[in-house]
């Protein structure tokens, strides 16, 4: 196997008092390979943004801190870096773009230069190149007339093409990795598939790994290999995109499929997952699907299951069908 | 950018009518007999009939209206009752005085509150942000003349360091009378611009964009000044506005405490003396000054906001 | 405001129970060493303003050839000034007219303001445009100024200084009972309730007015400081309250006539001001936060 681009292990993120903190992300570990593309989903409140947000070092410390873990970019530990090195990683490394493009951009600052700032932050180059280089990169996300956009304002645009220029903004510097958290919820339907093909397209033209954000498992089948599964703060399945879709072993993953709405359904009402998501760091023990899970038994009210191995590639953390998979590899071996 | 400038400067006309009509009716039909007003009770018919003619007073009322706003608008402000100098040279006399030392309090103002803000934005409930809260909390509370008479009494009287009176002559000489009391009233200001300029940075702070500029590699500096202070300008605009005239109506005291020439000392003394036309003349001059802040802050707002700017 | 509730027949999204607010508002008040402060500044403030006359020890009025510009000493606390006045004494009985102004100021320019911004906003069209025109032109002068221009045309003197200062205050009222009323008209059950026939001032009265209530108090306790500095700057200008009445802001003003004699009128009326100022603004923040969440910073 390759060394993973970025490897986080074991994270665990913190807010409020250090008295009573409330832990809203814990144990997540998952790996991006170079150039690939994983993506994870989850309801709000299931610790995603958050986990995406701390790789860059960028949750608000008070009242967040990480309080556990590494997350290795190119083999070196984040964590361990001093503060001042992060605005080194940010946009040239890892570029990060977010859910709102309407409040995303500087309001008081020509497109041109918010895209040339990030450029003059990481790169030295005469005004003239980087001018060339901004328009370079607006006509690459598809902005037309792009020499004539340079002097409007975030105002002039509207919420698909200024996720487009986000989009140019994050990938000015070449990074290794792009950071997607939600880039698509705030948009219309159709704008919401242009944005992914060019996520898509860009990923294969530029070779960025991409790390994408989503509580919709068909944007993230959309964009990429790999998927992570996370709810109430810890990872429930990790598996590429075929095996979720084909044989998703977490019950909750399964909730997820079954609500996502269909071509070929006749159902009167979508699925949905009885109950809610528990508030962050109110589950001491146990799973934290218990409550709402259908194939729970009482071995799962008082210990969190580990991740159990499914096949080559997935993983899952249930105690009911991990005996259920082994039960059926025993039949099979048996028979 | 042109148009929305124009409809502004179309709209301060009305206004400066309305303001005029709004003084008219204050001086000449609010008091009862303006005449009696102005000389007081122990004045005799014969007195009296002299200040109606001169002033006018005994023409119909809607012939005095069009004949005081037609003065008005051509600087016709009539003759001071006590020495008889015109009240245009009068205005025209102590005016420089009062809008050097609004300026020079709005610059000192503006640059000890803007860099206190920050300082206090930036480490929000530690012990700056406490010292400059405590410092806003006095700045709102100490009236500005108290102020100006204990640095009077302390830098002046005590100390020798500055002139106790009078407006200077030549640049460094009027820099040297206008100090103290520009740092009078920029103190107070600075309590104002400092408190505004926290809550606005805090606000902006929480913005997505910020945390954008982070994501791309903006060290803090960067952030806090180039994205953080540049669109906290937007309603700091507003508030440095309305600083400039809290300013000007503080010099007004101001000017007396030190005891220097100004718009403010001249309706003031007009009051005591019960100069008619000289109190008709500041009030007019204050309010066009009220008027033109007002603009001139519109102004401001279009080319910190491109959001006016560009439509 | 709540009595008024009270009464209402129709359903109305009032303000919490009065017991409530003032629980929250003595739970906020005593929970913080600085609105303690403040809270007992403004109890001695008001004492000494309505006792002046058994706690002064020497007539605020009489003056002694004899006693000019003295210094502090234990006959005379904050020394003479150079009429020979006891300033301790002045100071005392210049409390009752901030205090005085300081309340019945702000008072009139609600009620007023209140009015005139109810009328605009409840009944629109040609009146509103009128009102709401000339209210935003005087809200664009500082109070201060305006109150200068006005005392300029009427002159000083106890009820000119009241008037001043209320008009100088209703331009605000004005546009916070529009605004107030504008929303309070949107509502459902005020709707409901001119579609059953009641009458205009029943609604006025019963629905609109109790709940435009908790801004307008809101605004009538953050003036209470306003108007004693008003008051104060009137009259150190000579303007409010005419001598020889003591008056803090006048006690300053002799104190800068006489700034060779004695500097201890100007430093003593100075810092009671500020010390009353600043308990009124931190006790009307407190009323701000617990009565109008919404408005506060």
């Amino acid at each position: 196997m390759t060394v993973p681009l970025l490897k986080v292990d074991n994270l665990a993120v913190e807010f409020g008092p250090k008295s009573h903190p409330i832990r809203v992300v814990d144990g997540v570990s998952f790996e991006i390979p170079p150039g690939g593309a994983v993506g994870i989903v989850g309801e709000s409140g299931s610790g995603k943004s958050i986990t995406s947000l701390s790789i860059l070092r960028l949750i608000s410390e008070p009242p967040g801190r990480i309080v556990q873990g590494r997350i290795e970019f190119n083999g070196v530990n984040l964590l361990d870096l001093p503060r001042s090195k992060m605005p080194d990683i940010r946009g040239r490394d890892i570029a990060m773009i977010f859910q709102e493009p309407m409040s995303s951009l500087n309001p008081v600052m020509k497109i041109g230069d918010q895209i040339g700032e990030a450029i003059m932050l990481h790169e030295d180059m005469s005004g003239e190149v980087r001018r060339r280089r901004v328009i370079e990169m607006l006509g690459l996300v598809g902005i037309p007339d792009p020499a004539g956009r340079l002097d409007s304002y975030p105002h002039q645009f509207s919420g698909g093409m200024r996720q487009r220029v986000m989009i140019a903004m994050a990938l000015a510097c070449n990074p290794k990795l792009l950071i997607a958290d939600e880039p698509t919820t705030a948009l219309d339907v159709t704008i919401q598939a242009q944005v992914l093909d060019l996520i898509h397209k860009l990923r294969r033209t530029l070779n960025t790994a991409v790390l994408l954000i989503s509580h919709d498992l068909g944007v993230i089948a959309d964009v990429c290999e790999r998927v992570v599964v996370m709810y109430a703060g810890r990872v429930v399945e990790e598996a590429d995109v075929r095996s979720i879709f084909r044989a998703p072993q977490h019950p909750y993953t399964r909730g997820l499929l079954q609500s996502i709405p269909r071509l070929d359904d006749d159902r009167d009402r979508l699925y949905q997952i009885p109950g809610s998501v528990p508030l962050a760091g109110s589950v001491k023990k146990g799973c934290p699907f218990y409550e709402r899970c259908s194939l729970r038994i009482d071995k799962c009210a008082e210990e969190m299951p580990p991740m159990f191995s499914f096949g080559t590639d997935q993983r899952a953390a249930c105690w009911v069908t991990a005996r259920q998979a082994d039960a059926q590899a025993k039949e099979a071996t048996l028979s | 950018m042109a148009r929305y400038l124009l409809l502004r400067l179309a709209d301060a006309i009305p206004t400066v009518l309305l303001v005029l009509t709004l003084v008219f009716i204050a001086m000449r039909i609010l008091p009862g007999d303006p005449a009696i007003a102005a000389l007081g009770d122990m004045a005799t018919p014969e007195q009296l009939e002299i200040f109606r003619e001169r002033m006018g007073l005994n023409a119909p009322l809607w012939l005095q209206y069009i004949n005081f706003v037609w003065g008005m608008l051509t600087l016709d402000f009539g003759t001071s009752l006590m020495n008889n100098q015109s009240v245009l040279r009068l205005i025209a006399y102590n005016l420089p005085y009062t809008i050097e030392l609004t300026i020079v309090a709005m610059i000192m103002g503006v640059g000890v509150g803007i860099p206190l803000g920050v300082l206090a934005a930036t480490h929000r409930n530690k012990a700056a942000d406490n010292a400059v809260r405590g410092f806003s909390l006095l700045g709102y509370a100490v009236p500005d003349f108290y102020l100006g008479a204990l640095l009077l009494i302390t830098f002046s009287l005590n100390m020798g360091l500055f002139p106790i009176n009078g407006g200077g002559e030549g640049f460094l000489d009027r820099m040297h009378h206008v100090f103290l009391p520009a740092l009078t009233l920029a103190l107070v200001k600075a309590a104002f611009i400092g408190r505004l300029t926290r809550t606005s940075l805090l606000e902006v702070f929480g913005k997505d964009y910020i945390r954008t500029a982070r994501a791309k590699g903006a060290r803090e500096p960067r952030v806090i000044y180039r994205h953080g202070l540049r669109n906290a300008l937007l309603p700091l605009t507003t508030g440095i506005g309305l600083s400039t005239l809290a300013t000007l109506s503080g010099s007004v005291a101001i000017e007396l405490v030190f005891n220097r020439p100004g718009i403010g000392k001249l309706l003031i003394s007009a009051i005591s003396e019960r100069d008619y036309a000289v109190i008709q003349g500041g009030v007019v001059i204050f309010s066009l000054f009220v008027v033109l802040i007002n603009l001139l802050m519109d102004l401001v707002y279009i080319v910190v906001d491109p959001r006016i700017r560009v439509q | 405001m709540a009595v008024t509730t009270e009464h209402s027949q129709l359903p109305s999204p009032s303000l919490a129970p009065e017991p409530k607010a003032l629980s929250r508002l003595a739970y906020s008040l005593f929970s913080r060493t600085s609105t303690i402060f403040a809270f007992a500044v403004v109890v001695i403030f008001v004492a000494v303003a309505v006792f002046a006359p058994l706690i002064a020890p020497y007539d605020p009025l009489a003056q002694s050839i004899l006693r000019i510009n003295k210094l502090p000493s234990t006959a005379n606390w904050l020394g003479t000034d150079q009429f020979g006045r006891d300033v301790l004494s002045r100071m005392i009985y210049g409390s009752r007219n901030s205090l005085i102004f300081g309340l019945i100021s702000p008072v009139l320019a609600a009620i007023c303001g209140t009015v005139l911004g109810v009328v605009a906003g409840y009944f629109g069209g040609i009146v509103d445009r009128v009102i709401s025109r000339v209210i935003d032109l005087l809200l664009a002068f500082p109070e201060l100024l305006l109150a200068i221009m006005i005392a300029a045309v009427l002159g000083g003197g106890f009820w000119n200084v009241i008037a001043v200062i209320t008009v100088a205050f209703v331009p605000g009222f004005a546009r916070v009972a529009r605004a107030s009323t504008l929303a309070v008209k949107q509502e459902p059950y005020i709707e409901a309730a001119v579609a059953i026939g009641v009458s205009t001032p029943v609604i006025i009265f019963r629905h609109v007015i109790p709940n435009i209530a908790a801004p307008i108090v809101v605004l009538m306790t953050l003036w209470v400081a306003s108007a004693i500095r008003l008051e104060a700057s009137l009259s150190f200008l000579g303007i409010g309250t005419q001598p020889p009445n003591p008056s803090w802001g006048n006690i300053i003003r002799d104190g800068l006539n006489n700034l060779f004699g004695s500097p201890w009128p100007i430093i003593g009326a100075g810092f009671a001001i500020t010390c009353v100022v600043l308990s009124f603004n931190l006790l009307g923040d407190v009323v701000r936060d617990v009565l109008d969440p919404e408005i506060s910073e």
